[in-house]
């Protein structure tokens, strides 16, 4: 069935770069050969996992060289190098905790603590490498890489591993408890703060307060975390001037008249300034209308050629997906990532232990929550952070990472599905 | 623990379903008003990817607008480039992508866009857009007459003016040139070297289409309405007759006629031809003060003064003609608001364009009929079908065709024996009357020419206006006058 699926997906790969150029049907080999590669793995480790999920990631990540090749052809090879890097990973995942991947629940405290050094590992001097003013890049030669995207990973690791150990006590609310787990996560949100990653800090928190409920069933935990959420945020609206600007761009991203602008120093309309990208990757969208302008025919340059928005192929590829596929695409691929959330939590459901079930239901929460910060960013419907779209958005540590999550949901299907046989 | 997965399912997948939509609210309910906000800069290139029409002269052959495709992140843009350069560049225009739109470029952007309503085009867009072709726009053929342009360009050389040919029939514009002239294919990137043009004024200002934008004092051409009044009203006949002192006594003090080195002239007792013929102030003082401002202003209405006049180029590159107070129309309230006697002969506050006094002469060469002006002769499709053509449309009468016949005979003798001799042609009766209005600077006059040919079955009504010049109208305007008749007679531009 996979197979059926991912031949499709392929197909319309093909059919998708014919249209662009009809010289990059090697595209369409190469990423069904990947794609037949990452099947007969998962058929040989974990062959009673989901069916469902690994098509649907291919989907995502094809629509997103798709549009990445559109945008720019050299940055879609890398990008397909960092899949067959991500392939890897995914396959030696599997291959090492294909056996009993509940091991790793006893090194707990292990994961949690490697996953705050990822992330403050940008912010050592030497190597951390700051763009658009986030510290979040670790350069070693001419080698990029994101360390913050697997942090994630082994951060809901580390919490499911805790919050199945300790859920009971906390559930009938010893504080005591929650110690080393506020430990852990307030260090992960100071480095968050630290490098000026607002939207990771978000997607943390938000992954957080649903594992606690999960495990515990309080909902007095989640209403405290949103209050002390509040709290912080007009703290941080008060005294970081990043985070001010980015409420103030989605409450108002037009103004009629000038006013200041801190990049230039000198007074201009806010939509020609600090709500620029914001604004320009709206046009984009409207752009597209209900049927989009077709693949390859969407307007990303202006008259000499020069870029419209800013980071169209990372963090605003949605922007350049929802004009070229239109309302209909752009709907189609978010109700598959609907699809693949359902799918997620299904496994979470048929799991069987505490650690499998808040694994699955940490990971499937944290792919969609993600996608909503960034996809709701770019819509206004929530101020603007910079962070990737699953699977979709050009980068490499990103893709890495959301391989590795796959193998995770992966893992806990076929372990529930083989119990159950 | 799964009744928590459940909800929290639940709640994932409100989430998401608030993207979808958040998307459609911009795609659908929000998507309009996004299109047309000035900084959408994707509707600023939509616009370079339609095929825009181009513009001819009247013989169908001289390019005077065209586009150069150019690949840009693998789509094609078209630009406009303007192969005939300063040859009629002020009602061309220009459309570039830094600094808008001007001329018919602008007024004409829906035919040349293709997004005028007629219905052929209408449907002819929707289907390239279906099948995703390059839109082209409509085709404008002008009336203008490019040798006659180019003509006109080259008597106007070094000077500051402008010059208007009509043909009285059907209000067609055969020549329009201002100048000095500027190539339009400057404006998108070498917009500075137009600031280093230079002509007889300064500012030069190469841009400002003086033709219909420009305001000049007529002087003494507009000596034609006053006689036209005086005649329609029926207070004077053709054979009237005046006295000529040398002077008219205004406001107790005295307005000399024009003079020279001897003094003012004194023509003693003349009648009205000879008055206009030798264009004299002082019984057109006493015609003023005999009329009131009143009745001149009602007769210049007639005219199609006070009033912006009809063109096809955009309204804010026209001016109407009149009175002025500082930058604006001055409609006196009452008839001691105006000197009568000054504004008879052509001063007082009255400021004219070239294209309303060549509508003065165009009008009294049709038997006092004024003609709507129009230079869009042909609006042509792509596939050569003509979507509209320009009809000659009648803009009112002003003077009766018997006014318009006396009028005519004064004007002729103005060329034939008085100060428009130097618009005489062999063989040809040229009617004219000339112009020299003092500007405030000693010896600098704003000097101007309106005639039409043949004075018995005219063809061509022109306007020549001329700024800092050392001579009268009958020394500088009325001998380009003649270059241009004389050009026009022989080309035989037919209606």
């Amino acid at each position: 069935m996979a197979l059926v699926t991912g031949t499709g997906f392929a197909s319309v790969y093909i059919a998708g770069q014919d249209v662009i150029s009809t010289g990059s049907l090697s595209y369409g080999i190469f990423f069904l050969s990947v794609f037949l590669a990452a099947h007969l793995v998962v058929r040989l480790t974990v062959p009673q996992a989901d069916p469902y999920l690994l098509p649907m990631a291919g989907l995502f990540v094809a629509i997103g060289v798709i549009e990445i090749y559109r945008l720019d052809p050299d940055d879609a090879l890398r990008q397909s190098l960092w899949i067959v890097i991500a392939v890897g990973l995914f396959t030696a995942t599997l291959v090492l905790l294909r056996r009993d991947y509940r091991r790793i629940e006893r090194y707990k405290y292990l994961v949690g603590l490697a996953a705050i050094g990822l992330l403050a590992l940008p912010a050592l001097p030497g190597i951390g490498t700051t763009i658009n003013g986030a510290r979040l890049w670790v350069r070693v030669g001419s080698f990029q890489f994101q360390p913050g995207e697997l942090a994630k990973i082994l951060l809901i690791v580390f919490l499911a591993a805790y919050l199945r150990d300790k859920r009971e006590v906390l559930a009938q609310g010893r504080l005591k408890d929650l110690g080393p787990l506020l430990l852990i996560w307030g260090a992960a949100m100071l480095v968050l703060v630290e490098t000026r990653d607002i939207g990771s800090a978000l997607l943390y928190f938000g992954i957080f307060l649903a594992m606690v409920y999960v495990a515990t069933a309080r909902i007095v935990y989640v209403g405290a975390g949103l209050v002390l959420f509040a709290a912080g945020a007009a703290a941080a609206y008060r005294l970081l001037s990043h985070v001010e600007s980015r409420v103030t761009i989605w409450r108002e991203p037009w103004t009629d008249g000038a006013v200041y602008c801190a990049q230039t120093g000198k007074l201009l309309p806010r939509q020609d300034c600090a709500s620029y990208q914001l604004v320009k990757s709206l046009y984009s969208i409207a752009n597209g209308q209900f049927a989009g302008t077709g693949l390859g025919k969407g307007t990303f340059a202006g008259t000499t050629g020069e870029p419209l928005i800013p980071d169209l192929n990372t963090d605003f590829i949605y922007s350049a997906l929802a004009q070229e596929l239109g309302l209909v695409g752009a709907s189609a691929l978010l109700l598959v990532f609907m699809l693949f959330t359902l799918r997620g939590f299904r496994i979470a459901l048929l799991a069987e232990d505490g650690f499998s079930k808040l694994l699955a239901a940490g990971l499937t929460f944290g792919f969609a929550l993600q996608t909503f910060i960034i996809v709701g960013g770019i819509l206004r419907l929530i101020p603007l952070t910079g962070i990737t779209f699953p699977f979709v958005s050009y980068g490499g540590s990103a893709v890495v990472a959301n391989f590795v999550l796959l193998a995770g949901l992966l893992l806990v299907s076929d372990r529930a599905n083989t119990r159950r046989l | 623990m799964n009744r928590q997965i459940t909800r929290l399912a639940v709640s994932a997948l409100v989430l998401l379903v608030a993207l979808i939509g958040a998307t459609t609210y911009w795609q659908t309910w929000a998507a309009g008003g996004l299109a047309d906000r000035q900084d959408n800069a994707i509707k600023v290139v939509a616009q370079f990817t339609i095929r825009r029409g181009q513009i001819y002269a009247a013989d169908g052959r001289t390019v005077l607008a065209t586009n150069r495709a150019r690949r840009v992140q693998g789509r094609t843009l078209y630009f406009r480039r303007y192969p005939a350069g300063n040859l009629a560049p002020h009602i061309v225009g220009y459309s570039t992508q830094v600094r808008s739109r001007a001329g018919l470029e602008r007024s004409q952007n829906d035919y040349l866009i293709a997004s005028n309503k007629n219905l052929r085009t209408v449907l002819e867009t929707t289907l390239d857009r279906l099948r995703g072709v390059t839109i082209k726009g409509n085709t404008l053929v002008l009336s203008l007459d490019a040798k006659i342009q180019a003509l006109a360009n080259r008597l106007l050389a070094g000077q500051c003016g402008a010059l208007v040919a009509l043909e009285p029939a059907t209000g067609r514009v055969l020549a329009m040139a201002s100048a000095p002239t500027y190539d339009p294919n400057l404006i998108e990137k070498r917009f500075g070297e137009l600031s280093r043009i230079e002509a007889n004024c300064r500012p030069a200002a190469p841009l400002v289409n003086r033709a219909t934008d420009g305001l000049y004092v007529p002087g003494s051409t507009f000596k034609v309405l006053t006689a036209a009044a005086a005649l329609e009203s029926g207070r004077f006949r053709l054979d009237s007759t005046f006295d000529d002192p040398g002077y008219c006594i205004e406001y107790g003090k005295r307005v000399t006629n024009y003079a020279d080195q001897s003094g003012p002239e004194v023509f003693g007792r003349v009648d009205f031809t000879a008055a206009l013929q030798h264009s004299i102030n002082a019984v057109f003082c006493e015609i003023g003060k005999a009329l009131g401002p009143l009745v001149l202003i009602e007769y210049a209405k007639r005219f199609g003064f006070y009033s912006v006049p009809p063109l096809e180029t955009p309204v804010n590159e026209r001016a109407p003609s009149g009175l002025y107070q500082g930058s604006r129309l001055f409609r006196p309230k009452n008839r001691f608001q105006v000197d009568p006697g000054r504004f008879a002969f052509g001063q007082e506050r009255l400021l004219v364009t070239p294209l309303q006094m060549a509508m003065l002469a165009a009008a009294v060469a049709n038997g006092g009929l004024v003609m709507k002006p129009h230079v869009v002769e042909r609006v042509v499709s792509p596939d050569r079908r003509t979507v509209a053509r320009a009809k000659p449309e009648e803009l009112g009468r002003a003077v009766s065709a018997e006014t318009a016949a006396a009028l005519t005979s004064m004007m002729e003798a103005v060329v034939s024996a008085g100060t428009g001799t130097a618009a005489q042609l062999p063989g040809v009766r040229v009617a004219g009357k000339t112009g020299t209005a003092e500007t405030g600077v000693p010896g600098l006059n704003q000097t101007s020419f309106i005639a039409f040919a043949p004075a018995d079955r005219p063809r061509v009504a022109i306007a020549v206006m001329l700024e800092n010049q050392e001579g009268t109208g009958g020394r500088t305007a009325a001998p380009i006058a003649r270059e241009l008749l004389q050009a026009l007679l022989a080309g035989g531009s037919n209606s």
